[in-house]
């Protein structure tokens, strides 16, 4: 038996066993893919169901196809199912802006809050309340602008005989420190009771959805979802390096400047719906990387657990007690925990 | 060659220090001449309105900036060099979360509302805060790496900005006190404060400046420290003390300013090198000149009233920084 395992055999081996890996690989993906589908759901259940008027789950269907109770309607319809769609879908674009964001630009702290994205939005979207005294839909219009202008002024600002990643992070830090006195500027000045509205703003809320603006996010999200997941192959080909790149037919820079461009565009319009959530961006894809057990971009993996993150965090924050806590803190409070502890662990987090 | 022309540079920055510290005493809602800022200066003990203003409002106010802008200077310099990484500054330890949940709690808990009265929770949180993410650093694998400390910092910074945010949002009265301690200014302490801390700032100082060489041998990478005989989880230990004794000053007496140590330290880079003793010290100065210099403007940018030395940091300090980005592509090696 031993002797017919010889020279003939030593070939193919190392190339099924090559297969073999990629398969496991593959099936992991599978499974990190279908397990954070199933949360997001489970959470969607809970969410739908539980609170002041409880729901039984086999109900579900029924309300949603208009069959239920007016109570049941109210509940259901009127104000669980807005909530946690919004939430789902500003995971799902913050999660992939985060992972654009930390491919393209190689930095594990690179990410919309940090960078003054966020912080662009937030100033504009301030001042829009306290100067303006602005209400409905000026509010996340001005989020919308202020976040496409500091990204512009930051790619503008950092093009110098061409793109480079480091500057692009460097200016993005200077333009959220110019963004965050601003914000100080604002809230010191205007009258307390406005300033702390304001201030729960720039935390990232989605306990108040309208649905026009649910659907704009929904709309974007139909064209930028799968340019991101067009995106996933010239980015890892770039992985290897610029040289290797062009060889292959990706033009780097123009790979790099699409991909900012579109991790801004998903920032942008969460940020304008939902506020800046804390954290989300920032944590979702070294999670995802985590849990399918390789690198790149995953795209699908962290835009689920974006959105598994943002509706569990907002099915406690509803459920806090009396004060409505903004799902922002929630997600601040339990997923930097996680990062702190993924530190301390042996196979710590290093990129 | 390089040496002249950073003792150039330092007499320079001395002169406009100077420079900056008198015209901060005379200038102002009410502008003193030259002569009646001498007869103040000499006769500290007369009470006429030009001693009330020199002495008893710009002087306290003009030694806070110099000593937080100075402590910011180094700390920021001494961050950078201790993460090797040009993003780092002090805020990145934790420092100003720690102090920010500190001071929610002395108002919130305590009903202490006074500049003064914050300076000793801002330190006790800000030295807490960087602690905690110093041992996470340490716990982990591979000791306090740099990449590790950034990231715990960032973490730990989040997860306290929430708590914080959260009491704000669920107590009016809290939140319209902090408003105007978040915001970092110079008025409003006394000379009695800035003496209080004074101490932490000179030890803070101090360490810096015997760091610096350790800094200088850290920056070859951890193992050539090693081999070149440098215990290097202690000076690591080092100089994070520097940085929470001067940070943690800074705190306590001016709010929470960061962006004072990034855009130092950016500044001094060109002309000092690589050396750190000589980058930590000229930070310190230029540091010191742009917190006087920004609480200076603060006074004329938006008549009638001031803007805090905080905000007019972050809207001169960013386009200064973006300028010396855009001049020498910085290099970022975490």
């Amino acid at each position: 038996m031993t002797t017919q395992l010889g020279v003939t055999d030593a070939a193919p081996a190392p190339a099924a066993a090559v297969r073999r890996a990629l398969a496991v690989g593959r099936r992991r993906h599978a499974l990190v893919i279908a397990a954070l589908a199933a949360m997001v759901v489970v959470v969607g259940v809970l969410s739908l169901t539980l609170g002041a008027i409880p729901v039984q789950p086999w109900r579900l269907p029924a309300i949603v196809v208009g069959q239920g109770t007016p109570l049941e309607d109210l509940a259901v319809l009127t104000l669980r199912l807005p909530r946690w769609t919004t939430g789902a879908l500003v995971g799902v674009a913050l999660g992939m802006a985060g992972a654009l964001f930390q491919t393209t630009l190689r930095n594990p702290l690179a990410s919309p809050d940090i960078l003054g994205v966020s912080g662009g939005a937030s100033l504009a979207a301030v001042t829009a309340m306290l100067v303006f005294h602005a209400n409905g839909a000026g509010v996340p219009l001005a989020a919308l602008v202020g976040g496409a202008v500091a990204a512009a002024a930051i790619g503008l600002l950092s093009w110098r005989e061409g793109f480079a990643g480091q500057r692009f992070v460097l200016i993005g830090i200077a333009v959220a420190f110019l963004a965050s006195g601003g914000l100080s500027y604002l809230i010191t000045r205007a009258d307390v009771r406005a300033a702390q509205q304001a201030l729960a703003w720039t935390v990232g809320s989605v306990s108040d959805p309208s649905w026009p603006e649910t659907g704009l996010l929904a709309i974007a999200l139909v064209v930028l979802v799968p340019l991101t997941l067009w995106l996933g192959v010239p980015l890892r080909v770039l992985a290897l390096g610029s040289d290797a790149a062009h060889g292959l037919g990706v033009r780097p820079v123009a790979t790099t400047v699409l991909a900012t461009a579109v991790g801004v565009a998903l920032a942008s319009v969460a940020t304008a719906v939902a506020g800046p959530v804390a954290f989300v961006a920032f944590v979702s894809a070294p999670i995802a990387r985590r849990l399918v057990g390789a690198g790149g971009l995953q795209p699908v993996a962290s835009a689920l657990t974006g959105a598994a993150l943002v509706t569990a965090a907002d099915f406690i924050a509803a459920r806090l007690g009396d004060f409505q806590a903004p799902v922002g803190l929630v997600t601040g409070v339990v997923g930097a925990p996680y990062l702190l502890w993924l530190l301390t662990r042996k196979d710590g987090v290093t990129a | 060659m390089s040496s002249t022309r950073v003792a150039t540079t330092v007499v320079a920055c001395l002169v406009a220090l100077a420079l900056l510290t008198l015209l901060s005493l005379a200038l102002g809602a009410q502008a003193l001449s030259p002569a009646q800022l001498v007869h103040a200066l000499s006769h500290p003990l007369r009470d006429d309105p030009a001693q009330r203003i020199v002495i008893g409002l710009r002087l306290p106010r003009t030694v806070v900036a110099l000593v937080a802008g100075a402590a910011l200077g180094l700390a920021g310099a001494v961050m950078q060099g201790v993460t090797r990484n040009p993003l780092a500054d002090p805020g990145l330890l934790g420092v100003n979360a720690g102090a920010s949940l500190a001071v929610v709690t002395a108002i919130g808990v305590f009903g202490i509302t006074t500049a003064s009265g914050y300076i000793w929770f801002a330190f006790g949180g800000a030295a807490i805060a960087a602690g905690v993410v110093y041992a996470i650093g340490v716990l982990g694998p591979g000791g306090a790496t740099p990449v590790k400390l950034a990231l715990a910092g960032a973490a730990l910074t989040a997860t306290l900005t929430s708590i914080v945010t959260l009491v704000l949002l669920a107590h009016l009265d809290v939140f319209q006190q902090y408003r105007f301690w978040q915001v970092g200014s110079v008025s409003g302490r006394s000379l009695h404060d800035v003496g209080v801390v004074a101490p932490f700032a000179a030890a803070g100082a101090l360490l810096a400046i015997i760091g610096g060489r350790m800094l200088d041998v850290l920056a070859l990478g951890d193992d050539a420290a090693r081999g070149l005989g440098l215990n290097v989880p202690l000076a690591r230990a080092l100089c994070a003390v520097a940085v929470v004794l001067l940070a943690g000053t800074a705190t306590s007496i001016a709010g929470p300013i960061v962006f004072v140590g990034l855009v130092a330290t950016h500044a001094a880079r060109p002309i000092t090198g690589h050396d750190h003793r000589r980058l930590i010290a000229l930070a310190g100065l230029i540091g010191a000149g742009l917190l006087v210099a920004s609480d200076l403007i603060g006074r004329f940018i938006a008549p009638p009233g001031e803007l805090e030395a905080g905000v007019v940091i972050a809207i001169i300090g960013a386009p200064v920084m973006i300028a010396l980005i855009r001049r020498r592509g910085a290099v970022m090696t975490a």
